[in-house]
């Protein structure tokens, strides 16, 4: 897996807000088939990173290269390799389910001929077919939530970035959101951002710890365990963070 | 890209109530005008037969009908326009635009043309019934085309500009109002400033009026294409300084 080139490699990401480092020197890299989870508590940075690796934000110095194309140079180009579900997912509720997919793949460029297939088969992975003609804005918030990733995978990118994709939602809908985020693990690099510790260890390949705008831990979540030593990764999620306040 | 966005405008313009209301009332609205101009027409035409040069009834009836109806699209224009990007921010839905492969200049020409082709079917309501005189008499077609074309690059100009005003706000309410202000200051400038040639050539009106008495000048046509292009340029820079400055 690692000889492969990263999906996605960002170098030395800053970014200010006012006086305050919202985000210090980030290394990051996602490898074809592998979930990164990005954890920290509330406002370490994690919604940030993840605007700035799509695009949204431009970052005070760094640079982010998606496919080995650099975002800040060619966007256009390098954003054709990527998918994103920010917090609140962006969903016109007037439009049907399937109407706003098809915008969503001819937005990201699927070729016209394909458009009807690549909106068939997000549909049929994101269990949405029964509501396909509905209206988005009567759907409930899981099945809003299902469109929301139906819409950063329609196009099949290489790079798929979901910011906590099951906040909000009931402990059903949050096993169905998984196990289609550990499906869609095998196939693209996927990046996403939870404060649910568990949820990292069943889904993850590797973590990466922000607390307050900085990499307080980088590596497998088995590494993390052992520095854990014993402790409960919620113990050592608090002792980290603690460590990166002190530093 | 742009045409996908563009249909996309009016699929939602279209799924609204607002367009149709919108539609629905202008006809209304331009209907009374029309049909009172009309009868206007008729109690004077004894009169009119005395003069040696008599206007017609494209000049009598068809242009004050367009100049109403350039009225009305300056108090509908920033209402339709105030959702273009201004909604779009409050619901959070902008996102998909900007981590799409579509550059800035084309998600704004994208709004823009949704807007414009909105608003041209707007413009063809009082064309139609124009045309519509013409059952019963001969029109002045140049008279009429121009007037048409001055509706078409207003339309465009107005579309811009609210289309910049929705770039500044995330509160479609404060993008219309201020939308409205500016269009209205633009084209009252002519009543205001009659003797500071360089001001007064910014004003809408003054450029609006030459083409509706049928001087079809190249100037004036040059002024609503700067405009407009001045206005789109402005809302891709406003859009971009979000990106930079979060």
């Amino acid at each position: 897996m690692v000889e492969m080139p990263p999906s996605l490699r960002a170098r030395n990401l800053s970014r200010r807000h006012g006086q305050r480092m919202v985000l210090e020197a980030l290394d990051l890299e996602l490898y074809p088939g592998e979930i990164l989870g990005l954890l920290g508590p509330n406002g370490a940075g994690k919604s940030t990173t993840m605007r700035i690796l799509t695009g949204n934000l431009a970052p005070d110095s760094g640079k982010v290269e998606i496919c080995g194309v650099d975002l800040c140079e060619e966007p256009v180009a390098a954003k054709m390799h990527l998918g994103y579900l920010p917090e609140i997912p962006p969903l016109y509720r007037e439009l049907a389910v399937s109407e706003f997919l098809h915008f969503a793949a001819r937005l990201h460029r699927v070729p016209e001929s394909g458009v009807g297939a690549a909106v068939t088969e997000a549909l049929r992975r994101c269990d949405l077919t029964k509501v396909a003609q509905r209206l988005i804005g009567n759907l409930s918030k899981g099945y809003q939530q299902r469109v929301g990733i139906a819409q950063a995978i329609v196009h099949s990118p290489a790079v798929i970035v979901l910011d906590e994709p099951t906040a909000g939602l009931d402990p059903l809908q949050i096993r169905e959101i998984r196990a289609l985020i550990a499906e869609l693990g095998r196939s693209h690099g996927v990046i996403m951002s939870t404060h649910f510790l568990p949820e990292a260890e069943a889904l993850c390949n590797r973590a990466l710890i922000l607390h307050q705008g900085r990499a307080v831990f980088s590596g497998p979540i088995a590494g993390l365990r052992q520095q854990c030593a014993g402790d409960s990764l919620e113990d050592c999620f608090v002792h980290l963070t603690r460590l990166g306040a002190a530093a | 890209m742009i045409a996908t966005i563009a249909a996309k405008e009016l699929r939602v313009l279209f799924g609204l109530p607002l367009a149709w209301i919108t539609l629905g009332v202008l006809q209304g609205v331009l209907a009374w005008l029309f049909l009172s101009q009309v009868d206007a027409f008729l109690g004077l035409q004894a009169q009119l037969a005395l003069l040696a040069n008599p206007p017609g009834v494209t000049e009598m009836v068809a242009a004050p009908l367009f100049g109403a109806a350039a009225m009305l699209l300056l108090v509908v224009t920033p209402v339709l326009a105030m959702r273009l990007i201004a909604e779009e921010r409050r619901n959070h839905t902008l996102p998909l635009l900007l981590s799409a492969p579509v550059s800035l200049p084309a998600i704004v020409l994208g709004k823009f043309l949704g807007l414009w082709v909105f608003l041209c079917l707007i413009v063809i309501l009082p064309t139609l019934m124009a045309l519509s005189l013409h059952a019963g008499g001969t029109l002045d077609m140049g008279l009429l085309l121009a007037n048409l074309s001055g509706m078409v690059l207003l339309a465009a100009s107005l579309a811009a500009l609210g289309l910049y005003f929705s770039c500044l706000t995330a509160h479609p309410a404060v993008a219309a109002i201020s939308g409205m202000g500016a269009s209205l200051g633009l084209w009252l400038l002519d009543l205001v400033l009659k003797d500071v040639g360089a001001l007064h050539a910014l004003s809408l009106l003054l450029h609006f009026e030459r083409l509706s008495r049928g001087f079809l000048n190249s100037a004036d046509v040059a002024y609503f294409l700067l405009f407009t292009a001045a206005f789109l340029m402005l809302a891709v820079r406003r859009l971009d300084r979000d990106r930079v400055r979060g």
